[in-house]
């Protein structure tokens, strides 16, 4: 693969919390990669640390968290077709002019919550014109016919009289719509939605999924999906990244995950899941035990304890990824005859 | 299996005092708090032992008025010979006395009028929200003067009275709020759901979740009170002159000539009243940072 | 047929909860958030009544009201006494407390279900204290009995509820419910607070607990999977009422009103290999204060008639099927009044 096809590259990121003097190591050597113009989803359940890698890439973490990688590469597509890459883990400060540069014109996200993500006293139109105002330095009346120019592409109807309305006035699924454009205002190449539907009915979820998709085809975004909702990931996604407990435990295309799921926890989720139409008497599997607490690990696999395969080289050290076909990766030692990858 | 089934609670008894344990452990360990309290109990042991040894706080030493701190008066005497020592003793029985009194009491009052107004809403809040702000708005100091003015005489009971209901507003704005948000936790939902009189909820399950703010907020309310007491004391308002308090000793102080001159008479007196204070809110705050169950 | 031997247990008629909204100093009403509006059902015993729909379609509301947590304005809420039906909104406040033993809740939160200040232990010998259950022994027993349903040990009860998980926590509370040995079982929502891996360990402890007990939930849910692994028969409710009623797998096979239809076309499906076609719904829910007139679905319906505008459908049997209503205009030549 050669890197300028790749939008996004990390390479054993890990995230350390200090809180009491005690350190917490939450994301562990984590490696993954997006194909320009593709979807990864990132699968995981609430506190596998999913949310903390995406935020530890954008580097929007307080100031106890320790973000530290071998390397996170962006690579941004400049004008004339070159590539420009960004080497982030050399940033020092997190809110320094470098990162700012990149943050809205090259890579934004859209949050969970629709409701707290906009700012209440401000008209949304303002809001969403403010990241291209600061970035290119228009004027505010050029700025609103951008928005008004990008409110109908996200299905926000009647945009002449809704950029003056404040966010009290719009439901949940337009209130995601105006998060969605204020994360596209500049253009950006790689947008990562963090739960972007979570809060949202099913009905507006699909609304909201079809945009995104749409987005992507039309505009050949990139897509960082983070989500614990496997139906989603089967609609939505390229490339799937599974994580448990702070690290990835699958990482392979949708084929490779869905058709051939091979880490027991990938497996485990798939079929605990209720789906539709399950037949009469039918039982869901359960995953038994509880998610462990990230502050007392035990060495060894993070799963070995709810594991229904687990032996006892599950809680040796050291467990690496192995590559069980090309670009499916899997830590796991059942798998220890393939070729290891880090 | 069977012997198992039963006697849950005799079995586990050492585990059920573990919490309250752990809140000691954690207080023990908060320095600042550990030094307000050791702070508290020796200023009061020294002030009850005072009082009940019976020193003379009311005979002037006619030979030795205005003196400065001497072995024979540790303190001094104030400008008609009586012992400052003793008077600062003495009254720091019923400064303290006061304090006490009025925080618990306007602090039970508070809290009983705030959980029935933030439980029932409605009408029932509303009133008792508009009582509070014609409280909140009328002057204490004219309201002391009106009692004066009525009872014709200075005295303990005056203060208690006035004290307790103009102080109530805080406890009971605190107490709303945190009813009315926690009549919505699910917890109370599940006791409704199970036919759990009004009362039972509001004291028995909403109360202990409250209990923290309301401890807290009573001893910082000692340091307030002390301080009233000490400022209309100072103004001629307060308990009658007879009475010693912190505040009458001062009220000795009131001339720029005593001021000036005789600078123990309002120094000790002043001191046992900053030490006191100081001492109550890093207890208070000690005892926040340990009863917040945010933190836990 | 099946239905002729299942006893009814619950004979909703016409229930409505409405919320006045009130403006201006001297409370006038100005109008009415129809959480519930008019909703008719029969909830058989042992079976599980699954009710699904969009946040505001009323569907908590619905599981209060039958609870009597929230006092509906009109209609009728028939339990059945032996031979007899009692109306429920009718009870006094001693028949009210008694009716607390028969049907019990669980929540959607467990992470504040349990009040954080007491010791489970308390929060268990509570409800059976104040229902009058005089020895300790004996609320020691119910209790243990109810946390062996849950796979819980008795001896955890000596703990705060923070020392335990979220999964652990809402089978705490479903052992709670249990113990006062209620008929019904109305579930708001059980486990869309737990972690996916944890959801199937309560929805499967429900489905055991059920069994043994011959309990009847109401299983109130916005995850139609999760509700149709639950339930036995489903409740499509939108925007108060109830527009489609089915056999569960009637419902899935055999969608009837436009809603249920989009529903279900909207719920994402974890296979690759056979997309299904979506059908995107326009717009969004409308606010239960404003309803359109007519069918509230009119103005998000692809088939969406000059009659749907002005005449709101009855919930009515399919032709042929007496256990699959809908409310749609769509099928008046079908369906037999």
């Amino acid at each position: 693969m050669e890197s300028k096809e790749l939008i996004l590259e990390v390479k054993k990121l890990n995230t350390t919390f200090v809180s009491d003097k005690k350190e917490t190591r939450i994301v562990k050597d984590v490696s993954f990669a997006v194909k320009r113009g593709t979807t990864l989803a990132v699968v995981g359940e609430s506190g596998c640390s999913k949310s903390v890698t995406m935020n530890s890439i954008m580097r929007f973490l307080g100031r106890n968290a320790k973000v530290e990688a071998e390397s996170i590469r962006f690579t941004a597509k400049r004008a004339d077709g070159t590539a420009e890459p960004h080497q982030l883990e050399g940033i020092k400060n997190p809110n320094g002019a470098e990162m700012r540069a990149l943050r809205g014109p090259q890579m934004s996200m859209v949050f969970q919550d629709p409701m707290s993500s906009l700012n209440p006293v401000y008209k949304v139109g303002d809001q969403v014109a403010e990241g291209l105002i600061q970035h290119t330095g228009i004027s505010k009346k050029q700025a609103r016919e951008q928005v008004l120019e990008l409110f109908p592409r996200l299905g926000i109807p009647d945009p002449e009289s809704r950029i003056d309305c404040y966010p009290h006035q719009f439901s949940g699924g337009m209130k995601q719509r105006v998060v969605i454009a204020i994360a596209m205002i500049c253009n950006p190449e790689l947008i990562i939605c963090d739960e972007p539907t979570t809060a949202l009915d099913v009905t507006i979820q699909a609304q909201i999924m079809e945009l995104l998709k749409k987005l992507q085809v039309e505009n050949g975004k990139s897509i960082i999906l983070i989500t614990h909702n496997m139906g989603l990931v089967a609609e939505m996604a390229d490339e799937v990244c599974v994580m448990y407990m702070g690290r990835v435990v699958e990482f392979g295309s949708l084929e490779d995950i869905f058709d051939h799921p091979s880490h027991p926890y990938t497996k485990a989720l798939l079929r605990s899941v209720p789906v539709l139409g399950l037949a009469d008497g039918q039982k869901l599997e359960t995953i038994p035990g509880i998610t462990p607490n990230p502050a007392d690990l035990k060495p060894g696999c993070e799963f070995a304890d709810r594991c229904a395969e687990c032996t006892e080289r599950c809680r040796g050290a050291n467990i690496p990824a192995y590559e069980i076909a090309p670009g499916h990766r899997v830590r796991c030692v059942q798998f220890d005859h393939f070729p290891e990858v880090d | 299996m069977e012997n198992q089934v039963t006697g849950i609670k005799e079995r586990n008894k050492s585990a059920s005092a573990s919490l309250l344990k752990k809140n000691i452990r954690k207080f023990l360990n908060n320095r600042l708090a550990m030094v307000g309290l050791v702070v508290i109990i020796v200023m009061v042991a020294a002030c009850v032992a005072g009082a009940l040894m019976g020193v003379d706080y009311n005979t002037p030493d006619l030979s030795n008025m205005k003196a400065g701190p001497s072995g024979e008066h540790l303190f001094g005497t104030d400008t008609i010979g009586r012992d400052l020592f003793a008077r600062v003793l003495y009254g720091g029985c019923y400064s303290i006395l006061i304090g006490v009194l009025c925080a618990v009491l306007s602090n039970v009052i508070g809290a009983a009028l705030g959980a029935v107004a933030g439980y029932f809403g409605g009408k029932v809040d509303k009133l008792l929200v508009r009582v509070s702000e014609i409280f909140q708005a009328f002057p204490q100091l004219v309201l002391v003067m009106m009692i004066v003015a009525i009872m014709n005489q200075r005295g303990l009971g005056n203060l208690l009275f006035i004290f307790v209901i103009t102080g109530w507003m805080t406890t009971f704005r605190m107490v709303r709020n945190e009813y009315l948000s926690l009549k919505n936790e699910t917890y109370v939902k599940v006791c409704e759901a199970f036919g759990m009189s009004n009362r039972r909820i509001m004291f028995g399950q909403i109360l202990p979740n409250v209990m923290s703010p309301i401890i807290v907020s009573t001893t910082t309310n000692v340091a307030f009170f002390i301080l009233q007491e000490a400022a209309l004391s100072f103004i001629g308002l307060g308990v009658a002159d007879s009475t010693p308090t912190w505040g009458n000793i001062l009220n000795a102080a009131k001339s720029v000539a005593v001021v000036t001159n005789q600078w123990w008479i309002w120094v000790f007196p002043g001191l046992a009243i900053t030490l006191f204070v100081l001492a109550i809110n890093f207890f208070g705050d000690g005892l926040r940072d340990v009863l917040d169950a945010k933190q836990q | 047929m099946k239905q002729q031997e299942k006893e009814i247990l619950f004979q909703i008629r016409d229930l409505r909860t409405w919320f006045p909204i009130t403006k201006g100093s001297f409370k006038k009403v100005v109008g009415h958030v129809k959480a519930v509006d008019g909703v008719s059902l029969d909830v058989y015993r042992g079976e599980t009544l699954g009710v699904v729909g969009e946040s505001g379609c009323g569907k908590s509301t619905l599981g209060k009201s039958i609870m009597m947590l929230e006092k509906p304005t009109g209609g009728q809420s028939l339990f059945r006494y032996g031979n007899d039906f009692k109306d429920v909104t009718k009870f006094s406040r001693e028949e009210m407390f008694q009716f607390r033993c028969k049907v019990q809740m669980v929540f959607q939160d467990p992470y504040s279900a349990l009040n954080p200040q007491k010791k489970i232990y308390t929060s268990f010998e509570e409800p059976l204290i104040v229902h009058g259950i005089k020895s300790q022994q004996e609320r020691e027993e119910l209790m243990s009995r109810a946390l062996r349903m849950v796979n819980i040990q008795p001896d955890y009860l000596m703990r705060y509820p923070h020392e335990f998980s979220g999964g652990q926590r809402q089978r705490l509370c479903i052992a709670r419910a249990l113990e006062v040995m209620p008929e019904v079982l109305v579930c708001d929502e059980p486990v869309s607070a737990l972690d996916v891996s944890i959801q199937a360990q309560v929805l499967n402890l429900m489905k055991d607990i059920q069994k043994e007990l011959r309990l009847t939930y109401i299983f109130i849910a916005h995850d139609l999977s999760v509700v149709q692994y639950m339930s036995d028969r489903i409740a499509v409710m939108y925007l108060g009422k109830v527009v489609e009623l089915a056999d569960s797998r009637a419902l899935y096979d055999d969608p009837m009103h436009p809603y249920t239809r989009a529903l279900l076309s909207a719920i994402p499906v974890p296979d690759i290999h056979n997309p299904k076609k979506r059908q995107v719904l326009e717009g969004e829910v409308p606010s239960p204060i404003r309803k359109p007139t007519g069918c509230a679905f009119h103005n998000r319906c692809p088939h969406c008639t000059e009659r749907c505008k002005t005449e709101d459908p009855p919930l009515r049997a399919k032709a042929g099927d007496e256990t699959h209503l809908v409310a749609c205009h769509l099928y008046d030549a079908a369906v037999s009044s």
